[in-house]
C-alpha cells in the first residue's frame, strides 16, 4: 500500500512522517512518536483512555485515522505536562485521590482539560456529563469529579 | 503518617503518562503475537495447516499443539498440563472445548501481519455435541468435556453446622427462592498483556500483569517444562486487576513458546473483544435458598444449593464456593446451616476469580433473604439485622474467630443516613403490604422511591488458601538516609505502595516520599502469595512493619554509640535519631557510621509475616481462614420508573469496618471503586453468552457505570482497631461492591413491592416483575 506523507503539529512541534494510511492517530502517537501516555483500552471509542485534543477539541484517537489529521494540531498528555511539575488538573487528580491503576488517567486529564477550557466553572452535573465518555474501573469516579471541580475553585 | 490522606506515590507518573504498562514495554527485536481461537465450542481438530501462514513475509514463528512442552519419558511423554485442575495446555491439539480455545499462535514483526497470518492458517474441525448448561452437563449420558476426568462434575462442596431439621422446626417463618447469577467481566481498563523474552541461557523473563508472581513462576514451569528458578517475572505497572491475574492463562505460556521458537521477545496484548472472549469471567450460578427465622427476630437456619458453571477448564472460579459458604454460614449468627455447591464443566467461557470471589453472589442471596424475613416478621430491617449481627470476640460455628467487629456500627451508620421518615416508611409499608395484597399498593405515581440495606462479611486478615499466606519484606537504609522498602506484595492500583511506605515512614520517622518501594521483580523481592483476598495492607503491612522495626533497631544500636545514649531512650523523627534534649543525628550518618568501620554492617531489616490462621478442613470446611474479618453495610436509595422498569440509584451510603484506616483517602478509593462494580453488578453488567459465544464483547454493549450514571456516593469509615493488624488496620479491597446489589434489590422492593432474584436488574426484568406482581394481585 502506498505510504501517506503526514504532517502533524504535535504538542506544538511540527512532525513529518511516512505512514501506512490505514493507521489510527493513537497508533501513530504511541508507536511512531513514542507518546505512550495515550492508552489503548478498547480501540472502539468506548473507553476514552486514548483521549487527546485535536485542534483543541477532545477526541478518542483510536477512532480517527492519522491521515485525516494531516496539517492539524494534536495535544497529548505529554504536551500539557509542564517540565517541572504538574498541570493543575493533574495535580488535583493526584492530591484528591482520583488515580488508582492510572490507565484511564491520561485520557481523563485530557477530557477534563477540554471540559474546563470550554466551561471554566462547571457544576458537578456538568463535570459528570463531560467526563461520561471516559471509563474508570478503579475509583468510582467520585474523587475524579471532586478533583476537576476543585481546579476551578482553586482548592 | 498513619491516618493521613497521603496521595499515592505513583500517581504523578500516572497523571503525566510516564508510567510503563505492559502495553508500553518495547524490547529490541520484539515481535507481536496473536492467537487463533477455535471456531467451534466443542469439536475434534482434524488438521491444522500453517504452511501458507508461514510463507507470509514478516511471520517469524507459529506454534500449534505440536509445540506444547511434553513431560515424562518415551511413549509416556504427554503434553504438560497446568491450571488449578491440571486440565489445560497452552495450545489445543485433539479437541477444542470452548470458543476461547487456543489452536495456534503467530509471532510477526507487526500486529497486522500476525493478524493476517491467522487468516491463512487452515483448521479442519469435526464438531461435537456441546453443553452450554450446567444442569444438562450433569445429566446421565451427557458428553464428557474432559473424558479423563470421567464426569462433568469437577468438584462439590458439602458444608453443614447445627441441625437443619431443628432449625426448620424452630422457625416461625420459612422462605425460599431461586436465584440466577450472570457472567461478569473484570473489565480492567488495560487488557491482558504479556511480554516473553529468553536470554542466552534459555532463562525466561516474563513481563506480566499477574497478581501472583511467585505462583506464576511455578505454574509456568509446569506449563513450559522449565525449572522455576529459570523463570523471572517482572510486573509492569498494572492497569487494573480485580482477580484477573490470579491464575496462569494460556496466553502466557503461548508467548513464551513463540519467543523461544522465534528467538526474539514476543508481546501478546489482547484486543478488547478478545479480552471479553478469552479472559476469565465470574462464573454464573443457579442458587436455591431457604431460610427461616423466629418471631422474636432471630434467624434460625439457612439452606443453600449452588450450581456453578465453571466453563471448559478449571481456574479459580471453581473455588468461589468457599467464600459463598462463608457468607452463608457466618454473615450474621445462624445456628443451623447447610451449604452445598457443585462446580460443573461446560463448553462455555472459562471462569476465574473476580473481586469479591463469590461474595457479591452470596451476599446478594443472603441479604435479600434477610430482607424478606424482616418483612415477613414485621421487623425494621436494621433492627432485625442488628439483632442477628456478629459481635466482637466470637467464634462462628464455622470456626471463624471474629476479633474486631464493627458490623453493628456499620448498620447504625448507614441507617443514620436514611432520613427517619423513609425508615419508618419501610417498616410500616412492609407491614401494610403483607396485610393487603391490593393493587393500590402500587400507587398511581410513576416514579417510586425506596431504600434498602445490606451488609457484608469479608476476610480482613489474609485468607489461607495455600499452605502459606505469608509475605516477606526488606527495609534498607542507605548512606544518604534514603529508605528502600522491598516488598513481596503487588501494586495493582489499590495504593499498597503508599500504605506500606506510610507504615515504614512512621517507624523510621521519615517522610513517605523519602521511601522508594520496590515490588515488581521476582529476582529482587521476597516471596508473597499474591495480591488477593483483601490481604495486602494486613499481611504485607505487618511484614513491612516487622522489617522497619528491625532496621530501626540497627539504627538505634549504632546511634546509641554515637550519641552516648541507651537505645531505649532514642526516637526516630524528621529523618533523624535523637534522645530527649540531645543533639540529633541524621539517618544517613548513622548508616555510614555503621558500615565505614571495621566489622561494619549495613542497615537492613528483614520481615516475614504469615498470619496465625488455618487451612479449612478438607472435609468439614471449618477453620479460621483469616486472622480477622472486615464488615460493611450499605444503604441504597432508588427511584423506579414503573412504566419503563428503569432503576436509578439516587444515593449509595457505604460504611466499612476497616480496623484502622492507615490512609483514609485510599480506603475511600477502595470503597467507592468497589461500589462502581457493585452498581454495575446490580443494574447493568452481564456478559451475555449464547451457545458458548460472547454476544457483547465491547463497552458499548457491556455497560460499566460512567460518571453520569453514578449516584451520590458516601463512604463512612468505621474504625475498630484490630488487635493483629498493622497499626490496627484490616483489609478493605473487596468489600466495597459486595453488598451493593442486595441493597439495591431491597430498595427496589421497598419502592415497588417486587423481589428480583436475578442480576443485573435491567429495566426488562424489573418491568416483568412488576407485570407479574400486578397479575398476581
Amino acid at each position: 500500500m502506498p505510504k501517506f506523507y503526514l504532517t502533524l503539529t504535535v504538542n506544538g512541534e511540527q512532525r513529518e512522517l511516512l505512514i501506512d494510511p490505514r493507521r489510527t492517530l493513537l497508533d501513530v502517537l504511541r508507536n511512531d512518536l513514542d507518546l505512550r501516555g495515550a492508552h489503548r483500552g478498547c480501540d472502539s471509542g468506548d473507553c476514552g483512555a486514548c483521549t487527546v485534543l485535536l485542534e483543541g477539541q477532545p477526541i478518542t484517537s483510536c477512532m480517527i485515522l492519522a491521515a485525516d489529521c494531516d496539517g492539524l494540531s494534536v495535544t497529548t498528555v505529554e504536551g500539557v505536562t509542564p517540565a517541572d511539575g504538574l498541570h493543575p488538573v493533574q495535580r488535583a487528580l493526584v492530591e484528591k485521590g482520583g488515580i488508582q491503576c492510572g490507565f484511564c488517567t491520561p485520557g481523563m486529564v485530557m477530557a477534563a482539560i477540554a471540559l474546563l477550557d470550554d466551561n471554566p466553572r462547571p457544576t458537578q452535573a456538568e463535570v459528570k456529563e463531560g467526563l461520561a465518555g471516559n471509563l474508570c474501573r478503579c475509583t468510582g469516579y467520585k474523587k475524579i469529579v471532586e478533583a476537576v471541580l476543585s481546579v476551578e475553585e482553586g482548592k | 503518617m498513619i491516618g493521613q490522606r497521603i496521595p499515592k506515590l505513583d500517581a504523578p507518573d500516572k497523571a503525566t503518562g510516564r508510567t510503563v504498562y505492559g502495553h508500553d514495554v518495547k524490547l529490541p527485536g520484539m515481535l507481536h503475537g496473536r492467537i487463533l481461537y477455535s471456531r467451534h465450542p466443542h469439536a475434534r481438530i482434524l488438521k491444522v495447516d500453517v504452511s501458507r501462514a508461514l510463507k507470509l513475509p514478516g511471520v517469524k514463528a507459529i506454534v500449534t499443539a505440536a509445540d506444547n512442552p511434553r513431560v515424562g519419558a518415551g511413549a509416556e511423554r504427554v503434553p504438560a498440563r497446568f491450571g488449578y485442575g491440571k486440565d489445560n495446555t497452552p495450545l489445543k491439539g485433539d479437541v477444542v472445548r470452548s470458543l476461547r480455545d487456543e489452536v495456534a499462535a503467530v509471532a510477526a514483526v507487526d500486529a497486522d501481519i500476525a493478524e493476517e497470518a491467522l487468516g491463512l492458517i487452515e483448521v479442519e474441525y469435526d464438531p461435537l455435541p456441546a453443553l452450554f448448561d450446567a444442569e444438562a452437563a450433569l445429566k446421565e449420558g451427557a458428553p464428557l468435556i474432559h473424558s479423563e476426568h470421567g464426569s462433568n462434575l469437577f468438584s462439590k462442596y458439602r458444608y453443614s453446622h447445627g441441625d437443619l431439621d431443628t432449625g426448620e422446626h424452630e422457625s416461625d417463618v420459612i422462605l425460599e427462592a431461586d436465584y440466577e447469577l450472570p457472567y461478569v467481566a473484570h473489565a480492567a481498563m488495560e487488557t491482558s498483556v504479556v511480554v516473553a523474552s529468553f536470554d542466552h541461557r534459555g532463562h525466561l523473563t516474563l513481563y506480566s500483569t499477574t497478581q501472583i508472581p511467585f505462583l506464576l513462576q511455578r505454574d509456568l514451569s509446569e506449563a513450559l517444562g522449565l525449572e522455576g528458578r529459570d523463570i523471572r517475572i517482572i510486573q509492569t505497572a498494572i492497569g487494573g486487576a480485580f482477580g484477573r491475574g490470579l491464575d496462569i492463562y494460556p496466553y502466557e505460556p503461548i508467548a513464551a513458546l513463540l519467543a523461544r521458537k522465534a528467538g526474539k521477545p514476543v508481546r501478546i496484548s489482547f484486543s478488547r473483544p478478545e479480552e471479553f472472549l478469552a479472559a476469565p469471567v465470574r462464573q454464573p450460578a443457579k442458587v436455591h435458598v431457604r431460610a427461616g427465622a423466629k418471631r422474636n427476630g432471630l434467624v434460625t437456619f439457612r439452606d443453600v444449593y449452588a450450581l456453578l458453571d465453571i466453563g471448559a477448564y478449571v481456574s479459580w472460579g471453581s473455588v468461589t464456593p468457599l467464600v459463598m459458604m462463608q457468607t452463608t454460614a457466618s454473615l450474621y449468627r445462624v445456628p443451623h446451616v447447610r451449604f452445598s455447591a457443585d462446580c460443573v464443566y461446560t463448553n462455555n467461557p472459562i471462569t476465574g476469580a473476580v473481586r469479591g470471589y463469590g461474595n457479591p453472589q452470596s451476599t446478594f442471596f443472603v441479604e435479600t433473604m434477610m430482607d424478606r424475613l424482616a418483612v415477613a416478621l414485621n421487623l425494621d430491617p436494621i433492627e432485625f439485622r442488628i439483632r442477628n449481627a456478629n459481635i466482637p470476640n466470637e467464634e462462628t460455628p464455622q470456626g471463624l474467630k471474629i476479633t474486631s467487629c464493627g458490623l453493628k456500627e456499620c448498620l447504625e451508620a448507614v441507617a443514620a443516613r436514611a432520613d427517619v421518615g423513609s425508615r419508618q416508611m419501610v417498616a410500616s409499608r412492609s407491614k401494610w403490604q403483607m396485610a393487603n395484597h391490593q393493587p393500590s399498593a402500587i400507587s398511581h405515581q410513576r416514579l417510586k422511591r425506596g431504600i434498602g440495606f445490606a451488609s457484608t462479611l469479608n476476610v480482613g486478615g489474609g485468607a489461607r488458601i495455600y499452605r502459606s499466606d505469608g509475605c516477606g519484606a526488606t527495609v534498607k537504609v542507605d548512606d544518604f538516609g534514603h529508605v528502600s522498602l522491598i516488598t513481596g506484595s503487588t501494586e495493582i492500583g489499590q495504593g499498597s505502595e503508599t500504605v506500606l511506605a506510610q507504615i515504614v515512614a512512621d517507624v523510621l520517622g521519615v517522610k513517605v516520599e523519602d521511601i522508594n518501594v520496590l515490588n515488581s521483580d521476582t529476582d529482587v523481592k521476597p516471596w508473597d502469595v499474591g495480591v488477593h483476598a483483601s490481604r495486602t495492607t494486613f499481611i504485607a503491612g505487618n511484614a513491612a512493619h516487622i522489617a522497619a522495626l528491625e532496621a530501626r533497631r540497627q539504627l538505634f544500636e549504632t546511634a546509641a554509640e554515637m550519641l552516648k545514649a541507651s537505645p531505649d531512650e532514642l526516637i526516630a523523627r524528621d529523618g533523624k535519631i535523637m534522645a530527649a534534649n540531645q543533639p540529633a543525628v541524621e539517618l544517613g550518618k548513622v548508616a555510614r557510621a555503621r558500615h565505614f568501620r571495621e566489622g561494619g554492617q549495613v542497615i537492613i531489616g528483614e520481615g516475614w509475616y504469615d498470619p496465625p490462621t488455618q487451612l479449612v478442613d478438607k472435609d468439614t470446611y471449618k477453620g479460621n481462614i483469616s486472622a480477622t474479618y472486615g464488615f460493611g453495610s450499605q444503604m441504597a436509595e432508588v427511584e423506579v420508573d414503573t412504566e419503563t422498569g428503569k432503576v436509578r440509584v439516587l444515593r449509595l451510603v457505604c460504611a466499612n469496618d476497616v480496623g484502622r484506616a492507615i490512609n483514609p483517602m485510599a480506603v475511600e478509593g477502595q470503597i467507592e471503586g468497589g461500589a462502581q462494580m457493585g452498581l454495575g453488578y446490580a443494574l447493568t453488567e452481564e456478559v451475555i453468552v449464547k451457545e458458548g459465544r460472547v454476544l457483547n464483547p465491547d463497552f458499548l454493549d457491556y455497560r460499566l457505570f460512567t460518571t453520569a450514571d453514578m449516584p451520590e456516593l458516601e463512604s463512612i469509615i468505621v474504625e475498630t482497631d484490630d488487635p493483629q493488624g498493622p497499626f490496627g488496620a484490616k483489609g478493605v479491597g473487596e468489600m466495597g461492591g459486595t453488598p451493593t446489589a442486595a441493597a439495591i434489590a431491597n430498595a427496589i422492593y421497598d419502592a415497588v413491592g417486587v423481589r428480583l432474584t436475578t442480576v443485573p436488574m435491567t429495566p426488562e426484568r424489573v418491568l416483568k416483575a412488576l407485570d407479574e406482581s400486578q397479575r398476581n394481585l
